[in-house]
This record gives C-alpha cells, structure tokens and sequence, in this order.
C-alpha cells in the first residue's frame, strides 16, 4: 500500500510541465546516445553531472532516468541495424536481430525490442514501487558491519562472478578503490595518494575517471582498430507492425525475459549480461521454431533478452536507491550524482526525500511511455544518426569528453587526468580488463571503508564484529562461496575425469 | 573438456611469454609498489592505530599486488588473450594521431582558447581514422566547437575556455546586437 500512496505522490510531481520537459529530454538524449556506437549511459550521465550544480535534484534525477531508460532501447536499434553491440548485455540482441534485419524484418526485430523494453521496464518499475518498501523495512536493521558485508559482496560479484575472468575483473576493481582513496581522509583530515598536488586534496573527480575510461579509452581503442567500411548498417526493411503471428510469439517471451531480468538485477549482485543469456537459453529451448534461431533469426531471441535487459536495469535502481549500493558503472554514477546534492542514498533516502524517490520512479513510468510512443515513428531519424562517419563521430566526442573535465573546472590536472585514464581505459580495452569495477570500487570503495571504520570503532577494535553477527556473516560467506565453488567445482570436476 | 583444456595449456606454453601482455601485468605490479610504499608514509596519528587512514590504501595495494603478480604467472605462460585477439596489431600511426591530438589540446587549450585547441583536437582525431579531407575537418570542428562554447556561455552561463577566436565572436555578436 505503501508503494501506492507513494506512486500517487510522485505522478504528481513527474506530471508538471517542467519535469515532463526534463524526462522528454532526458529520454530523447539517452536514445541518440543510446543509437550512437560507443557511447553509452553511464558516460553521458558523468557528463551532464555538472547540471547538479544548477538543477534541483528532482528534476536532475528525472533527467538522468530518462538517459538511462533512453541509452537502452537506443542502444537495441544499433545492435539490431548495425550488429557491433555497445554494451555486453544487447550482444545476445544483436544474435537473432541482426539476423532478423538481414533478412528483411528489421521493422519486426526493431517493434518487439520496443514494445518488450516497454513491457519489461514499467512491470520493472512496479516492481521496484512495490519492492523498495520492504528493502527499506529490512534495511533499517542493518549496521555497518552489515553494510560493510553487503559492499563486500557487490565487490566480489560485479568483478570476479560476472566478468571473463576473476583476476583482470579484480585487479580492475583495486585499481578503482585506490583512486578513491586520493585525497584528503575526511576521518583523519590526512592527505593519502595526493603527492603534494593541490588539485588532489579533493579526490580525482568521478566524471574525469569515467569519462577518461568509456570516451577517451574508447576512441582510442578505435582507433587502433578501424577499419574504414567495416561497419555495414543493415537497411531497415519490413514493416514495423507486426504481425498476430509475431506478436504471439513474442509476448511469452517478454513476460518470461522479465521474470529473469528484475530479480536478478535487484539482488546486490546486479549485472544484466546473467538475465539476457538465461533468457536467450529459455526461449531457444521453448520455441516452436528451432530451425530460425542463428539462421534467419528468430524473433523470440530478441523479444526475449531485450525485455531481461531492461528489466534487470531497473532492478539496479532497487538497491541502488533502498541501501546506496550500485551494481553497475551507471548506477555508480547516479550516487555520485546524489552525493554532489549532499543526499545519502540509503534506506533512510525515502523518508527524507520522497517526493525525489517517488518523482523519479513516477518519471521512469511517464519516460517508458514517451519512449515507446517516440521511438519507432522516428526510427528513421534515430538510423540517421548511425550515417554520422566514424572520424567526425569519434573527434566530436572526444571534444565534448574536453568540455565536461576542463571546460567546466577550468583544471589542467583535471585534463591532464582524463587523458592518462584514456590511456589505461585503452590498455584495458586492449587486454580484456573489465571497466565498470574501477567505476564502481571508486565509488563504493571509501563507502566501504566508511561503514568498515564504523563497525570497528563500535566493536572496540574487534575484528570478529563481521562473522559475529549473523546477516554479515551470511552475506560474507556467499560472497566467498561465490568466488570460490566455480573454481572447487572445476577442480572436482576435472579431477573425475583425469581418474576416469 | 579437459582433453581440450589439455592441448590448449599445451599450445599455450608453446607460445611462450605474450610481450603485450606480460608488459601490462608488470605496470599493474609496479603500481602495486607505488600505492603499498605510500600508504605506508601516510601519517598514523596514535589514536586511530586501529583502523587509521592506511589501512584499506595498503588492502588496494596488496590486492593489486597479488593480482598483478597472478597476471605475470599467466602472461609468462602464454597470456591470457585468446590468439585470434592476439593476431588483431594496433594501428600505431592511428594511435599516434589521435594521441598527438590529445597532447596538443592540452598544450593550446590555455594559451589559444576552447575552440582552436577543439580545431587542432578534431583534426588530428579525424585524420587518425583514416580522413583525408582536412580543411574540410577542421571547419566541421570549427562549428562544432562554437556552437559548444556559446551554447555554455550564454544558456548556462559558463566560460569553458576563451580565446582568440571566441573573443573575436563576441565582438561580432555585440556589434551586431548594438546596432
């Protein structure tokens, strides 16, 4: 009941012409953005991050829902028309789309992905209505040493679990705790990792580490790869409505895509790449029509992944908004963007701001809507933009990854920063070093080092604080068993064999 | 699987060390060092010995340190990149462009203002991708550019860089405007 009360509230507040206005543009940007190869959420939000100085946290994180929303059903358009996917979680996408496209029935792959995204992100964005309430009620109990264990097991999952590989995954993630570690201590009022640099003492500023990371490191990683007329866009051919038959086949899917993707995307594990390939699996294994899947392609396998997709994205924002913790690079930087306004996103964030909580989900209702509603009329206009020449693309973006570091804080370390975490985005691109870990350990890092202190300082300096208390323990003890049993079942297994 | 798993550990060490790779996995060690040997000349105030301000600094060391060293026993073994990844060699001459760009950007945005060091940026961007057409560019970059810095200066009213040729704009505009 308390999700509806709440809901209630926040129409009211999504409803008023300026925060429609802010949605409109927010789901408008995140679209192009989204269609643009190479661009994705989490760096547009970092740079729009300095709005935050001149907007009202409301309307702020209206705008930023609607890049987050918009990034997705964006990015399914270029996976579909373009087959060289954006983010690891539309590859399974562009599988059975692209190959729908090249068939002639890109209009169909490209409605089922819209009206799926639809279907999944508002029963999505229910769910997190209805579920947030209860997270909150449970997590008014924790205390920092649960918090502490909770950090512990998004660490593990997001870099070790999800990943190719355990080691790059966590060596990525060290590497982003320690960049939130520079400057000063706010417990100590020590300088750490600062040597001697000013500019320092206040931390390396989130925007410059993504934006280094996901513009910089990517134009170069491009660059280094490009070919010129490497990238085919697939003409968009069949019509966008789709037919009784298609749409028989595809509404199953949705709803199961769904069931996979906002559960597994609220737990504090999050990550959207497990939903898509169970769904993909699922819908293989269910279909009617076997012989289409990875020959002309089969519309459940897009139908099925897109909805997963967004449907764990809006499961991110569950734990996201009830305990601060983020499971994705987006997510991170959406608390950046909450800490910038001095707000605490925590299971205290609906009591003390619930017309910005209630606003925001109320939004991600209203932006669903206006997605679907502008999407597929201006399909046209949204494959136009994929014409833009990769030289001009690539220099464009660089200039404006130039204007959200130096532009707006006018700080040649700032720029200087940007371009040396450009060049280690581009080793990690080049050596299959996950990104998103340094993203999320810079955020999440000196949170857990926070409610680590705490838990100590309120044990009195004893260490045995996190396996005494039973919730702590528990979260400590599946954080480990998921690092470990994948290797200990590999080893039983191989050891079987080896005897046999 | 394991009969598999048998010949590529095989196939693996045949190929000895990967350079590439190897080098990587050196940098992450050798940072390894730097974060450990800092944590350890921060300053520790005797009141907070338990858990002062170096301890979670010397865990991210010591994390990078052990995964670091856990990339050098894989690289020595052959890398961990799959070999048709490895048969992909980085365009140096592209790389070189859009890294020039970058250096010039940072040496002209001071003295020369947002939208000359933009141009310079865009060009070298641009040519690094394989465009021929470089005047053309730098007009493209050009717009680009001022359409980007008046847009910040007069909707939200921040100064992203000025210099010759946004002042010369201004100049323009308020002429135009005061007649």
């Amino acid at each position: 009941m308390e999700g509806f009360n709440g809901l209630m509230m926040g129409f009211g507040i999504a409803l008023t012409p300026m925060n429609l206005l802010w949605c409109l543009v927010g789901t408008t940007l995140g679209t192009a953005i989204g269609v643009l190869p190479g661009l994705g959420p989490a760096l547009t939000i970092a740079l729009l991050l300095p709005i935050t100085f001149k907007v009202e946290p409301t309307s702020a994180f209206i705008l930023f829902a609607g890049i987050y929303y918009g990034a997705m059903y964006g990015g399914s358009t270029t996976s579909i028309l373009l087959n060289t996917p954006g983010e690891s979680a539309s590859i399974v996408t562009s599988m059975e789309g692209n190959k729908m496209a090249r068939n002639g029935r890109a209009g169909a792959a490209l409605a089922t992905a819209a009206i799926g995204s639809f279907v999944a992100g508002t029963i999505g964005t229910l769910g997190i209505a209805f579920l947030a309430p209860f997270v909150v009620d449970w997590a008014l109990k924790f205390g920092p040493a649960d918090y502490f264990a909770l950090m512990v097991l998004a660490f593990t999952t997001v870099s070790a679990v999800l990943g190719n590989s355990a080691v790059r995954g966590l060596t990525a993630l060290f590497f982003g705790i320690w960049l939130g570690m520079i400057g000063i201590d706010l417990q100590t009022g020590q300088a750490r990792f600062t040597f001697g640099v000013q500019e320092l003492f206040d931390g390396i500023n989130v925007i410059v580490v993504a934006v280094g990371l996901f513009a910089v490191g990517e134009t170069l990683y491009n660059a280094a790869t490009y070919k010129e007329g490497d990238t085919k866009i697939t003409p968009l051919k069949g019509s966008l409505m789709m037919t009784g038959l298609e749409w028989k086949r595809s509404i199953g899917p949705w709803l199961r895509g769904t069931a996979f993707g906002f559960p597994i995307g609220a737990m504090p594990a999050g990550g959207a790449e497990i939903p898509t390939f169970l769904s993909y699996y699922t819908e293989k294994k269910l279909t009617k029509y076997p012989e289409e899947f990875g020959t002309v392609g089969a519309i459940e396998g897009v139908a099925g992944p897109e909805a997963a997709n967004n449907a764990s994205a809006a499961g991110v924002l569950v734990p996201m908004l009830t305990l601060g913790l983020p499971t994705s690079a987006t997510a991170a930087i959406m608390l950046s963007a909450f800490q910038s306004y001095g707000i605490n996103p925590g299971p205290l964030l609906l009591q003390t701001q619930p017309a910005l909580v209630w606003g925001l989900i109320a939004s991600l209702f209203i932006g669903n809507v206006m997605l679907l509603v502008l999407n597929l009329p201006l399909i046209g206009l949204w494959v136009k933009m994929l014409n833009i020449p990769a030289p001009q693309l690539y220099a464009g973006i660089l200039v404006f990854a130039t204007i959200g570091t130096y532009g707006i804080s006018q700080s040649y370390i700032d720029l200087i920063l940007l371009y040396a975490v450009g060049i280690v985005g581009y080793l990690m691109r080049r050596y299959d070093f996950p990104t998103a870990p340094v993203i999320i350990g810079m955020i999440l890092g000196p949170l857990a080092e926070q409610n680590f202190r705490q838990a100590m300082t309120i044990s009195a300096g004893d260490w045995t604080v996190f396996f005494t208390r039973p919730l702590s323990l528990t979260i400590i003890v599946i954080s480990v068993l998921l690092v470990v049993a994948p290797k200990v079942y590999g080893m039983v297994k191989g050891g079987e064999k080896a005897a046999a | 699987m394991s009969g598999d798993g048998g010949t590529l550990m095989r196939g693996r060490v045949e190929a000895g060390l990967a350079k590439g790779e190897l080098t990587v996995a050196l940098g992450v060690v050798a940072l390894a060092f730097v974060v450990l040997w800092q944590a350890w000349s921060i300053p520790v105030s005797p009141i907070y010995a338990k858990v002062g301000p170096t301890l979670v600094p010397i865990m991210a060391g010591l994390g990078l340190l052990i995964f670091g060293l856990a990339l050098v026993l894989s690289a020595v073994r052959g890398g961990w990149q799959p070999d048709e990844e490895k048969a992909i060699t980085p365009d140096r001459r592209a790389l070189g462009w859009v890294l020039a760009g970058l250096a010039l950007n940072v040496l002209t945005i001071g003295p020369l203002g947002f939208t000359l060091a933009s141009i310079l940026l865009f060009v070298c961007v641009t040519r690094g991708f394989g465009s021929r057409n470089m005047l053309r560019d730098a007009w493209i970059g050009a717009v680009f550019a001022l359409i980007a810095y008046l847009g910040f200066a007069k909707t939200l009213n921040i100064n992203i860089g000025s210099g010759v040729i946004e002042n010369g704009v201004e100049w323009v505009i308020t002429m135009v405007r005061g007649h």
